[in-house]
């Protein structure tokens, strides 16, 4: 696969918060059908890296390309028409919409998504829940319906943040899962994870990130070998 | 003749009436401020003027164009609503990124225009606007004598609270709203264009007030001063329902209304101040006011 | 709230620009009615006073009052009204009309502090409409006719202020000391604690300041000086009417203040002086006022949002910098 161009090629990607200067020049690739995870410890701008890939920060600069199409030049709400699909570490539920309000709001983007039924299938609480605000759904459920609701827009590509932050064991589990699920229907993930157990089982490669920057990159084979320095860097 | 406390019920049935009036107005108007507040975070002071204005179209339709109140119903909002995205694209978009009090002072500076306008063209005094002939006349309910066309504005302005309501809360572009109202950046990230959103909420919220406009015509003067008075009344519906609910805001329209009307009738003097005074008590026993969730 | 008002700089201001101006200014008032029509002067240095007193609000507390109009029409009233009828010395009248401002500032804010921001800017309006609404109704304030024939009286029983000039001095010397005052209670320690909390009002809780009890004093000063310009004004024109006390003169002086430049000292005299003249020029023109100010409006609101003041101050820090 990586005879390819990559689906998603970040490169030299600086990004500010007001005066605040918090990526420094981050380079990376993912390739189409990869599961690809951010390792960093707090703070180092793995969840800065995915807001200024998508354009929810503006004050950035550098190079973004997805499927072709430069991501820099768009306005925010033409970003995700390219294909590409934002799960937000705080979940961004609505509390105003119901559950079923809150799985069909985003636009469909391309053709390929899943049904609301196909979906519904696949998370039978949400189902349930349909008709209840959004925010009543437990923080699990929230997850699953931060994600549901970007199966159904057809994107070819998923930034989530944080997926298993602060759920329960079985509940992480589940939402490894769902992660290997669509994986094999074809999804390109980029993950920003803190739970290395989970991040080594879902992803095919890492970047690790230290201060604003891509340190190191390197596929799944060589976890083992780097153990060391992800100890000296995550302190795991 | 029957009495309630020491009052003819004719008396009381047609003040009331004509709190319910003035309460239809207020809630059309409160409506649209909330509206328009939920999701552009600026108070919308040019309500009344575009009120006025809609009043105003209606009128000039009629006089130099022959036009009148049935197509002036639609026509009215919809020139009104024009001018609020005009003004939405030129000004407003661009005062989002500073104090929501710019917004205010803005639309404070538009109104001022708009008034000096038509003043200047059309003097102070009123302009009638006579009743459209299907609407003329009047009906017996027996307890007391409706004008066909009062009923009209009270049925009238139910439909458009009850209908804003449920393109809010009932359909997709409303799904829209509401999520964009809790978070825009992320709404517009999914793929929304929020900026357009913003645009057409407010040639919305203008549209609604316009409506009012050209429903009031009828009932009261066509006058360059009609909105500027009534805009600083709904502000204080509006601090006492609390602009966080639509429902809110149409319930404490018609209840203010109801409570003038029957102030006129136990004392009269302070018809005038009512509104107000519940105002401040309201924000003695809950700051936030009725219906509201920001403090 | 804290974009609204021009950070009054520490280091680097220009004082002694402000300074100079200051000398500039007082030397020109000095020597102005031998060159302008007196009642004119008279007449922008009220309003000065007034934008002067409604900046202490807005721009060191970041709170915008839509009610100031209560404040400098009420206390006219109460003025005139202690003046013609009870037949009170000037001096009397206008501290009866500054206290009944401090009054009248007292109960508003204690209703309007309770909301923050655009609510506050709304209460402040909708409880200022309600005091027009009853000057309106109550039998001392005369109605639609207003109070007129106001005597100028002798100051302290000694200066006829029937005299044109000695009118004008009295005016310019309760105008100085107006701003004077103001210029303390910027500077002092509780003037400090107001821009602490307009800076960033949930610290300013957290650091154990009850922000109430300074919005609340803040906004009665406020008042109270505002009361003081409207006196002035009624002993001046010697009348006292509906149009002080309407919203449209609260929009005007928040209008001189934001002309001007919300935060600096000099911004809302400047402003005012501005305002009070491109009336006199329009009054005799035809074009309608509310047109003109709801364009200057407009235009402030979207292109120079730090005044005219604030503006100049602005370029001259910039290019201090740059040395």
């Amino acid at each position: 696969m990586t005879s390819a161009a990559p689906l998603l090629a970040v490169r030299g990607l600086n990004a500010w918060y007001g005066e605040g200067h918090a990526l420094h020049g981050v380079d990376l690739e993912v390739f189409a059908g990869e599961t690809v995870t951010l390792l960093g410890r707090n703070g180092v701008g793995k969840t800065t890296t995915l807001r200024a890939i998508m354009g929810l920060i503006r004050t950035r600069t550098g190079e973004v390309v997805f499927d072709g199409a430069d991501l820099m030049r768009l306005p925010l709400h033409r970003t995700a028409h390219q294909g590409i699909g934002f799960v937000p570490e705080e979940r961004g539920i609505f509390a105003t919409l119901t559950v079923d309000e809150n799985l069909v709001l985003p636009p469909v983007v391309a053709e390929g998504g899943m049904s609301v039924a196909e979906i519904f299938d696949l998370f039978p609480n949400l189902k349930e829940r349909r008709n209840s605000p959004g925010t009543r759904l437990s923080g699990g459920e929230q997850q699953m319906l931060a994600i549901a609701r970007m199966l159904r827009t057809g994107v070819k590509m998923l930034l989530l943040d944080e997926p298993t932050e602060g759920l329960a064991p079985v509940i992480v589990q589940r939402i490894g899962e769902l992660l290997v699920t669509l994986k094999k229907r074809g999804m390109t993930i980029l993950l920003v994870e803190q739970n290395f157990r989970f991040a080594s089982r879902v992803a095919d490669r890492f970047y690790l990130m230290e201060h604003g920057k891509v340190v190191a990159g390197f596929p799944v084979g060589e976890l083992t070998n780097r153990m060391g320095q992800l100890h000296d860097v995550l302190g795991v | 003749m029957t009495m309630i406390f020491g009052i003819p019920v004719q008396a009381l049935l047609g003040q009331l009436l004509v709190g319910l009036i003035n309460g239809s107005f207020y809630a059309m108007l409160s409506l649209g401020l909330a509206v328009i507040f939920g999701l552009l975070r600026v108070i919308n002071f040019a309500h009344g003027a575009q009120y006025m204005l809609g009043a105003f179209v209606g009128y000039l339709l009629l006089t130099y164009l022959g036009i009148g109140y049935w197509p002036a119903l639609i026509l009215a909002p919809l020139i009104v609503g024009l001018f609020g995205i005009v003004v939405e694209r030129l000004a407003l978009s661009r005062l989002y990124d500073t104090d929501p009090l710019y917004g205010l002072l803005f639309t404070f500076g538009l109104a001022l225009v708009l008034e000096g306008i038509f003043r200047y063209y059309y003097g102070v005094s009123g302009n009638p606007y006579a009743v459209p002939p299907l609407l003329a006349g009047g009906t017996n309910l027996g307890f007391m004598f409706l004008p066909n066309y009062r009923g009209w504005v009270v049925v009238a302005s139910l439909i458009v609270c009850f209908g804003t309501w449920a393109l809010i809360e009932k359909t997709r572009l409303g799904s829209y709203l509401r999520a964009a109202t809790e978070n825009p950046r992320l709404v517009q990230a999914f793929g929304v264009n929020v900026p357009l959103l913003l645009t057409l909420t407010y040639g919305l919220g203008s549209a609604l007030a316009g409506l009012a406009g050209i429903l009031a015509a009828p009932v009261y003067q066509v006058s360059p001063l009609m909105g500027s008075d009534l805009i600083i009344v709904v502000f204080a519906v509006v601090v006492i329902g609390g602009m966080g609910s639509i429902l809110g805001a149409i319930v404490t329209g018609y209840m203010l209304g109801l409570a003038e009307g029957l102030t006129k009738v136990f004392y009269p003097e302070a018809s005038n101040l009512v509104v107000f005074v519940i105002m401040a008590i309201v924000l003695l026993v809950r700051p936030a006011g009725l219906f509201g969730r920001d403090a | 709230m804290a974009g609204l008002s021009r950070r009054e700089t520490s280091a680097g201001t220009p004082a002694w620009l402000e300074w100079t101006l200051v000398g500039l200014g007082i030397a020109a008032l000095l020597v102005a009615p031998f060159l302008v029509y007196p009642i004119f002067l008279m007449k922008m240095l009220c309003f000065a006073l007034l934008a002067c007193a409604f900046n202490l609000l807005l721009g060191y507390t970041g709170l915008l009052s839509f009610g100031h109009a209560t404040f400098f029409g009420g206390a006219a009233y109460f003025t005139a009204h202690a003046v013609k009828v009870w037949g009170w010395p000037p001096e009397a009248g206008i501290l009866l009309g500054m206290a009944g401002g401090a009054l009248l500032g007292l109960v508003m804010g204690f209703f309007a502090i309770r909301r923050q921001g655009i609510y506050f800017a709304m209460i402040t309006l909708a409880l200022s409409q309600m005091f027009f609404f009853f000057c309106v109704q109550a039998p001392f304030t005369e109605g639609e006719d207003g109070i007129q024939g106001v005597p100028r009286g002798m100051l302290f029983g000694v200066l006829d202020l029937n005299v044109s000039l000695n009118m004008y001095y009295f005016v310019l010397a309760v105008f100085l000391i107006g701003v004077f005052a103001i210029w303390r209670i910027v500077n002092s320690p509780f003037g400090m604690i107001l821009r602490s909390i307009r800076e960033n009002e949930s610290r300013a809780i957290s650091l154990g300041y009850s922000v109430a009890n300074y919005k609340l004093g803040a906004f009665v000063m406020s008042a109270a000086l505002a009361g003081l310009a409207g006196s002035l004004k009624a002993i001046v024109f010697q009348f006292a009417t509906l149009t002080d006390v309407t919203w449209q003169m609260s929009g005007e002086v928040i209008l001189m203040t934001l002309l001007g430049g919300i935060g600096t000292m000099v911004g809302p005299i400047v402003g005012a002086s501005l305002v009070v003249g491109l009336e006199n020029t329009l009054a005799t023109s035809g074009f309608p006022v509310t047109i003109a100010t709801g364009l200057i409006f407009m235009v402030c609101v979207l292109v120079f949002r730090r005044g005219i003041v604030g503006e100049l101050y602005a370029r001259l820090l910039k290019r201090q910098g740059k040395h």
